[in-house]
């Protein structure tokens, strides 16, 4: 059983406000919590090392799976492997995400790392977002792995959340796709105080006419740090592009490397990248609305970060 | 009403003090429909931006409705009831059109509300009111959103700077058609900046800004006769050399 601090973390993470519907399967503090299977989509525990494959049946449609993890003991500090193998001619919806609630003085950290297989002509959502909590000195540490492998023409649009509460976070997104493949990546992120997070993102187009788009808009609060990384490999015939789009406030440090690596004359591949502060045009505006400064200026970040 | 007494407001460029607005004095009365206009440079947009707050005045006074709002800031002015559409409306990445007017309101307007004042803009409600306040929207779309906010507030006093400026001229067209209408329905005080004859045309008032300081100050009836007979003149003389 779920106790209420676990509850309220689920809530977060992957807006579950009771068991989901569809398969699932909840980990709590290291242990299973929770686990549903249907005739579509299996879950089976892996018997070498923590975590879990999910096995995802040709042409299963319409149907979600949700893999949360919760930490709310602190000091727990655990890798899981999770393995999805997503059969040709579904549309999935998988939610992940993870949410620690620390209030002791150890550091909590999970390190997820999701391998995704997904089958031709595939279409997987992928929501993932983290969320830490607690007033205790131990840190909340989440370092996650994520790679992706797509088969001909299937479709991954992957959302990956971190808005709060996290103090240290390295991302690495893998991906290689094949012909007529399309990965479209959408990372929001707010760090504040001493935070850190580092995203690094390497998205290989092998395939004819694979496309891919890796957007992410961040907000850098305090002291924080923010590094973001997007290299993008065009191997033939391809479309790419990545954009970062950082507002930064009071001490912060944003840090954006685009790097795109074109190996063939037909690959087109583009890289956006701006980091400033608000507009001061931007809060004279709201303010000439009736808002303070700081309302303005949570206005601002919210629609941002929307 | 409005009171500005001696209004002087300086900048520093290359060591030296320029004077934009020169112990400027003004009154303006209350539920009138008023007109700015002048020569570039002269001082329109700056005493519109010092009405709101958003440039600080080097000397002088403000008094509204007998209040002193010379220290107040541009959030104070608002929440006191004046309004100001800007010359280049900005973007806002995320922030959308119906995001603004709720702002604007300080209500969860309905959607069907937050479209009739799109409407009274001339926009096509539907197609705009999901949309984000971003670059993907024209010059004249985002004057007519800025246009619709200030609407939205229904404060008592409404600026709105150059609302000509930066559209083509099919747009303006249609600009114009809802200034007349915000002349018809709007019960509080406007003061518009433009250099353009039919939004003089519809002016209760016109004042001329010539140098920082009021040169001209009147009736419509009586300003615009000679602005345009100055028009006709240079007309004439230009016609003349070639």
């Amino acid at each position: 059983m779920l106790d209420n601090i676990q509850k309220q973390l689920l809530k977060e993470v992957a807006d579950l406000y009771k068991m989901p519907k569809g398969a699932y399967n909840i980990r709590a503090n290291g242990e299973k919590a929770a686990r549903n299977t249907t005739e579509n989509i299996d879950i089976v525990t892996k018997d070498d090392k923590p975590g879990i494959d999910i096995i995802i049946k040709d042409g299963t449609k319409n149907e979600s799976v949700h893999i949360p993890v919760v930490l709310s003991e602190s000091g727990i500090k655990e890798t899981v492997y999770n393995d999805f193998y997503i059969g040709e001619d579904c549309d999935v919806v998988i939610v992940a995400g993870c949410g620690i609630s620390n209030c002791g003085t150890h550091d909590s950290e999970h390190d997820g790392v999701h391998r995704f297989f997904v089958g031709k002509n595939s279409k997987i959502r992928y929501v993932e977002k983290h969320y830490g909590e607690g007033d205790g000195s131990g840190k909340r540490i989440l370092n996650p792995v994520t790679e992706v492998y797509q088969k001909e023409n299937s479709f991954v649009d992957m959302e990956m959340v971190q808005i709060k509460g996290v103090d240290s976070t390295h991302r690495v997104t893998k991906a290689e796709l094949a012909e007529g493949a399309t990965m479209i990546v959408h990372e929001r992120l707010m760090t504040h105080g001493e935070q850190k997070a580092t995203s690094v993102y390497e998205v290989e187009l092998n395939g004819e006419g694979s496309s891919t788009d890796v957007i992410s808009r961040s907000v850098a609060k305090d002291n924080s740090e923010q590094i973001f990384e997007a290299a993008i490999i065009g191997n033939t015939v391809c479309n790419g592009h990545a954009e970062c789009d950082a507002i930064i406030m009071d001490n912060a440090h944003v840090v954006a490397v685009p790097k795109l690596d074109a190996r063939n004359v037909d690959a087109a591949l583009i890289h956006e990248a701006a980091i400033g502060k608000i507009a001061g045009e931007q809060l004279i505006k709201l303010m000439s609305l009736g808002l303070t400064e700081k309302e303005a200026e949570e206005q601002i970040i919210g629609g941002f970060l929307r | 009403m409005l009171e500005l007494k001696d209004l002087t407001y300086q900048v520093e460029e290359n060591n030296e003090t320029l004077t934009i607005i020169d112990h400027l004095d003004l009154t303006i009365d209350d539920g009138k429909f008023i007109v700015i206009t002048g020569p570039n440079g002269g001082g329109k947009s700056t005493l519109a931006k010092l009405i709101m707050g958003v440039k600080e005045l080097t000397s002088g006074q403000m008094i509204f409705d007998g209040e002193d709002i010379t220290e107040c800031s541009i959030t104070d002015r608002a929440r006191k009831g004046i309004s100001f559409a800007f010359q280049q409306p900005v973007h806002f990445k995320g922030i959308k059109v119906l995001d603004l007017l709720r702002l604007a309101t300080g209500k969860n307007i309905s959607v069907n509300t937050a479209c009739e004042y799109l409407s009274k803009v001339g926009l096509c409600a539907k197609e705009y009111i999901d949309r984000e306040v971003n670059s993907s929207l024209s010059g004249g779309e985002l004057k007519r959103i800025e246009i619709a906010t200030v609407l939205a507030r229904g404060t008592k006093f409404s600026i709105f700077d150059e609302p000509e400026a930066g559209i083509d001229i099919w747009s303006f067209q249609n600009l114009i058609q809802v200034f007349e209408n915000i002349r018809k329905t709007v019960k509080g005080t406007v003061l518009i900046i433009s250099h353009q004859e039919r939004i003089l045309n519809i002016a209760d008032e016109i004042i001329v800004i010539e140098n920082g300081k009021v040169k001209k100050h009147g009736p419509k009836d009586e300003i615009l006769p000679e602005l345009l007979g100055t028009a006709d003149a240079v007309n004439r003389a230009c016609s003349k050399m070639s």
